[in-house]
């Protein structure tokens, strides 16, 4: 598989604090990539940075091997990276539709468009007239998904998968990316719960004080070394699953 | 003038305020500036309109269209310009921004035109002077039902707009949060500058029709501009159909006012604006946002 997207000693400040430190990762087309960590290890702003809605302070993101460094979220978007934020940020006054719609207008050509994204979500087909404020959590994070699936990316970034939302909803959410993964869709995940992390992606990195600590197949992964990393406890974590005893 | 009266030519006289106030209602809706060059961005637009209708010996009507052109541009290079470099560094840059532009275009009409009164009026025909006499005490002026009938297709022209074009939908999305549009792809600085062309262009048509209704000189923008923002406080900031009803009150009030005494009807439109901003629906109104 080739690499999508290449992030080259990445860095990134919030003012004069480090949030992610010299990070380097690849993903491959098709493949699935968990981001997991504690609360504040820099997940967020990496995906962020990556997306083009944060500056990075040092270091390059190749996407499509296309140097987009230096471009705007809204270019990114054009040549295909679309990232559901953490809180999914919908447009709480504006309508499912509207939500949809709004992500529609400039998208790229490709298979996504109300219709695809109204079947790939049908839960969504009997709330577009809702207004997206409305919605309960599990219904937000799927209208985050399929808007950001309606500008036809070729890289999904999704933050904080799971979080906030009831067992149920996140049994639907995972549902919806287990068809695009089935699709062939190539997904970022930032994911705080390791299992389900785990279960859903191709590789795992966890990411400790904004730097990436552990990398690994997930199948070559045990909970304990995730677990490990995750809390920064074992300095030996520090190395790539192939590199543990 | 009886009461009635007074009550019927403050609608058509709030018809012109509400035009004045839709495009500051529209840029403090979409980008949450408060444009305090409006009232001479209107002026600038009333002479653009002078000009090409003394120049070609145009109707003032007609020579809106060639004028409404030319703002839409001076509108979009406007905020890809200057307001573009203001927008996000907090409520203060912007407000002296656009402070700084005012004092600009004051004085390029200074300049250019001398502090010399003018009107549209003698060009506008008997349009000016006509009315409709209901009663022997109740006239309505034919130029004020003009006024106000392009407010309401302005406004709802906007509102419609708003609401079911893709371009309205990215500016409300844009209006609720800018960095969550870029994500889609929705570039803000593209919507910032449709938003602000639209408004210089609903100016312009504000400031042809008080040109063509009375007297403008370069000093003209900062009465309209308060007129204006007072219209929008009342109808509620960035509710346009709510600037509709602000500027009706506005001018009912100032017409009631001239009723008690000519010198009153200007104060009175101050105290009616300042009473509802001290109620509590005022200040929830003044707060309210975006609502278009």
């Amino acid at each position: 598989m080739t690499a999508l997207l290449q992030v080259e000693r990445l860095h990134a400040r919030h003012g004069l604090l480090p949030a992610v430190r010299d990070v380097s990762l690849t993903v491959a087309e098709g493949e699935t990539v968990a981001l997991i960590g504690a609360n504040g290890a820099g997940k967020t702003t990496l995906l962020r940075t990556v997306a083009g809605a944060h500056p990075a302070s040092g270091g390059r993101v190749v996407f499509d091997g296309v140097d987009v460094t230096a471009m705007r979220a809204d270019q990114r978007v054009r040549r295909g990276v679309a990232l559901v934020p953490e809180g999914r940020k919908l447009f709480a006054e504006l309508t499912v539709e509207e939500n949809l719609r709004v992500a529609g207008r400039r998208a790229r050509p490709g298979r996504w468009d109300l219709d695809t994204v109204l079947d790939a979500f049908p839960a969504l087909a009997p709330l577009r007239a809702r207004t997206a404020g409305s919605l309960s959590g599990g219904q937000q994070q799927a209208t985050a998904i399929a808007r950001a699936l309606m500008t036809n990316p070729t890289l999904l970034l999704i933050d904080e998968v799971s979080l906030g939302l009831s067992p149920i909803a996140v049994d639907g959410v995972y549902d919806a990316l287990a068809r695009l993964i089935a699709d062939g869709a190539t997904l970022v995940l930032v994911e705080q719960d390791l299992g389900r992390a785990m279960a859903v992606a191709d590789r795992v990195l966890c990411v400790l004080e904004g730097a990436i600590v552990l990398t690994g197949r997930s199948a070559d992964l045990s909970r304990e070394q995730v677990t490990a990393a995750y809390f920064g406890v074992d300095h030996a974590a520090d190395r790539t699953a192939s590199e543990l005893p | 003038m009886n009461w009635v009266n007074a009550v019927v030519q403050g609608i058509f006289l709030g018809g012109l305020y509400a035009l004045f106030a839709c495009g500051l209602s529209l840029l403090f809706g979409v980008m949450r500036i408060i444009n305090l060059a409006h009232g001479d961005i209107a002026v600038l637009g009333a002479y653009v309109v002078w000009a090409i209708a003394t120049s070609f010996g145009l109707n003032p009507f007609l020579a809106l269209v060639p004028a409404l052109v030319l703002m839409l541009a001076f509108g979009y290079l406007l905020q890809r310009l200057v307001l573009t470099r203001s927008i996000g560094s907090g409520q203060l840059i912007p407000l002296l921004a656009t402070f700084g532009i005012a004092i600009v275009i004051q004085n390029g009409l200074l300049q250019a035109f001398s502090p010399d009164v003018r009107s549209l009026g003698p060009q506008a025909g008997g349009l000016t002077t006509a009315s409709a006499r209901l009663t022997d005490t109740i006239s309505i002026p034919i130029f004020g039902l003009v006024v106000l009938a392009v407010a309401v297709v302005v406004l709802g022209g906007l509102q419609l707009m708003l609401r079911h074009t893709g371009v309205g939908r990215e500016m409300r999305a844009t209006a609720q949060d800018p960095d969550t549009a870029g994500l889609l792809g929705v570039p803000a600085s593209s919507v910032y500058a449709r938003a602000t062309a639209i408004a210089v262009a609903t100016a312009t048509v504000a400031g042809a029709f008080l040109a063509v209704r009375g007297t403008f000189d370069p000093a003209s923008g900062p009465t309209q501009l308060i007129f204006a923002f007072e219209a929008v406080v009342i109808g509620g900031l960035g509710s346009l159909w709510g600037t509709l009803v602000g500027g009706i009150v506005l001018g009912v009030a100032q017409s009631l006012g001239a009723v008690i005494d000519p010198q009153f009807s200007i104060l009175a439109g101050h105290l009616v604006f300042l009473v509802i901003l001290a109620t509590p629906r005022g200040r929830s109104l003044a707060m309210g946002g975006a609502r278009a």
